[in-house]
């Protein structure tokens, strides 16, 4: 394969602090970020070529947000692979760059999940809004009652059963990201817990209880992807991306063992594209939708030996200071999480390679390597993942 | 007596219109392939191993056991919301392939990985039944 090792970077970011916007429009509150993240890199609307976008709600985006913005772009990508969708566009843009298609492209999301009331874990199958069931494999599946904690609470079942996965180490998933979220001022609960507050909420789909849920807000964001010609004169130091790794997993015909997710399929492709080794890595992003996610995310990217997951997570490890802190911002589990997250997985380890948290508990000491890891869809039935990783100047 | 179905209903196709006409008479069918012998859930015009043609319709033992299940208690889909606590599962059938279903006929709290299971129907409407596990008996 070409080498595509800092073919591309991130050079402006911006993050939507609102958690609650039901006076805005989704198509504001990502023509606000795009505006933002463009002036925190130093590029205007004229700059930029590439539009990168995904909707779970809206139809056309890619369109409908050329419209807004009153842009022409001249590569427009769209992949909706749940919330995922961001890692793999930061490596559509990357390859569209090295392959000089486009010198400057915009990756944006927003989502007014919250303000719109969307059960996004319980909606069952209307969660997104399609009454009507396709003939396959909606019409083997919605039958029964799906849910996408249900998707999640079977594989976390299943953990528990093959591991001996406990609650409590679950819990300490999302202890550490309360924790992380206690420094961000943005965070929607920023109160900490502890691992009892944790098993003692009320159980949504078990194992799974409240707390091990990422919470519903609205949102939105952008982030600005540049060639390297265009990076070295923008406002910030450059954060280059090392490699990517695209994956699908689904049930495989009724035969595969969903305990491997897609990470298991990306992370690899990531690592060896990047050319650096797991010990490398400083911090990682990992989207945690459910506390489950977390654990099975950090097995199968190869941070731990299969099954391993739910000893990995306790004692403190993911926090700040601890063998591998993750989600430095709170996560979806207490900072935000509108609909689709992998987004803001971009933007705080932009900030931790920025180092723009130095001297306050939120920055990772001397971090040169992050890695972020979007989830999709579904662990249970089908699901995508896409991870990046990103260095330093 | 009857009450009129409120959980969602499968929209059918050419593709998987005999596995649900079998349901009406009682029976779960999977396909095979011919050429690759291999099973393959859930059904399709294709086969999703060697992507031949020749799939065929098979009647399933109706047995096999959990392989992974949740107790779900918030859904707020019409027809589930009332329905809670009710138990959703991953089955592996005896031919080696996972269906997703719910366990009924029991106590959610008696299910586990590994329970030996067996399939049972409900009439849904004139045109469509549901294969649901129960139990092994």
């Amino acid at each position: 394969m070409v080498d595509l090792r800092r073919a591309a970077a991130i050079v402006g970011i911006h993050e939507h602090v609102t958690r609650y916007a039901p006076d805005k429009s989704e198509l504001q509150i990502q023509g606000e970020s795009v505006i933002k993240a463009l002036a925190d890199a130093g590029l205007t609307k004229d700059d930029v070529d590439g539009l990168f976008t995904a909707s779970s709600s809206a139809r056309n985006s890619g369109m409908n947000l050329a419209d807004y913005l009153n842009m022409y772009p001249s590569y427009v990508d769209n992949t909706t692979v749940g919330g995922g969708s961001f890692e793999f566009h930061l490596s559509h843009a990357l390859t569209a760059i090295a392959a000089g298609r486009i010198n400057v492209a915009v990756i944006t999301y927003s989502s007014l999940a919250r303000s719109g009331g969307v059960s996004v874990g319980t909606g069952g199958v209307g969660r997104f809004g399609h009454p009507v069931l396709e003939p396959s494999p909606d019409s083997f599946e919605e039958l029964y009652g799906m849910t996408t904690v249900g998707l999640y609470a079977m594989i976390a079942r299943r953990h528990m059963h093959l591991y001996g996965t406990t609650a409590e180490q679950l819990a300490e998933v999302s202890v550490a990201m309360r924790h992380h979220a206690s420094m961000n001022p943005e965070a929607l609960f920023r109160d900490p817990i502890t691992v009892e507050d944790v098993v003692g909420s009320r159980v949504i789909s078990d194992p799974l209880h409240l707390m091990d849920c990422c919470i519903i807000t609205d949102g939105g964001g952008a982030v600005v992807v540049a060639s390297p010609e265009v990076a070295r004169n923008c406002r910030r130091t450059p954060v280059w991306v090392l490699g990517t790794g695209e994956a699908i997993a689904h049930q495989g015909a009724g035969k595969r063992d969903l305990m491997y997710i897609a990470a298991h399929q990306s992370s690899p492709r990531a690592f060896e594209m990047a050319g650096v080794t797991h010990d490398d890595i400083d911090m990682a992003m990992v989207y945690d939708s459910f506390t489950i996610t977390v654990v099975e995310t950090l097995e199968d990217l190869g941070f731990c030996k299969k099954g391993e997951g739910g000893e990995f997570v306790s004692g403190g490890r993911l926090k700040v200071g601890g063998g591998l802190p993750i989600n430095t911002d709170g996560g979806g589990l207490s900072s935000n999480h509108p609909g689709m997250r992998g987004l803001f997985l971009l933007l705080e380890a932009t900030r931790q390679l920025r180092h723009q948290f130095d001297g306050t508990g939120r920055q990772v000491p001397n971090c040169q390597l992050a890695l972020a890891h979007g989830t999709g869809g579904a662990l249970g039935s089908r699901h995508s993942g896409g991870t990046v990783i990103l260095a330093r100047d | 007596m009857t009450t009129a179905w409120n959980k969602p209903l499968p929209t059918v196709a050419g593709e998987t219109k005999a596995f649900w006409d079998s349901c009406r008479r009682g029976q779960l069918v999977i396909q095979v392939c011919e050429d690759c012998g291999e099973y393959q859930w859930y059904p399709r015009g294709i086969c999703a191993n060697c992507w031949g043609e020749n799939v065929r319709w098979v009647q399933s033992s109706g047995r096999g056991t959990v392989w992974t299940y949740t107790v779900t208690y918030q859904n707020r889909t019409p027809g589930f919301a009332e329905m809670v606590p009710y138990v959703l599962a991953l089955v592996e059938l005896e031919e080696g392939v996972r269906m997703f279903t719910n366990i009924i006929d029991c106590n959610p709290r008696d299910v586990h990985i590994g329970m030996p299971v067996e399939v049972t129907f409900q009439t849904a409407t004139p045109q469509i039944t549901i294969p649901y596990f129960k139990p092994a008996g």
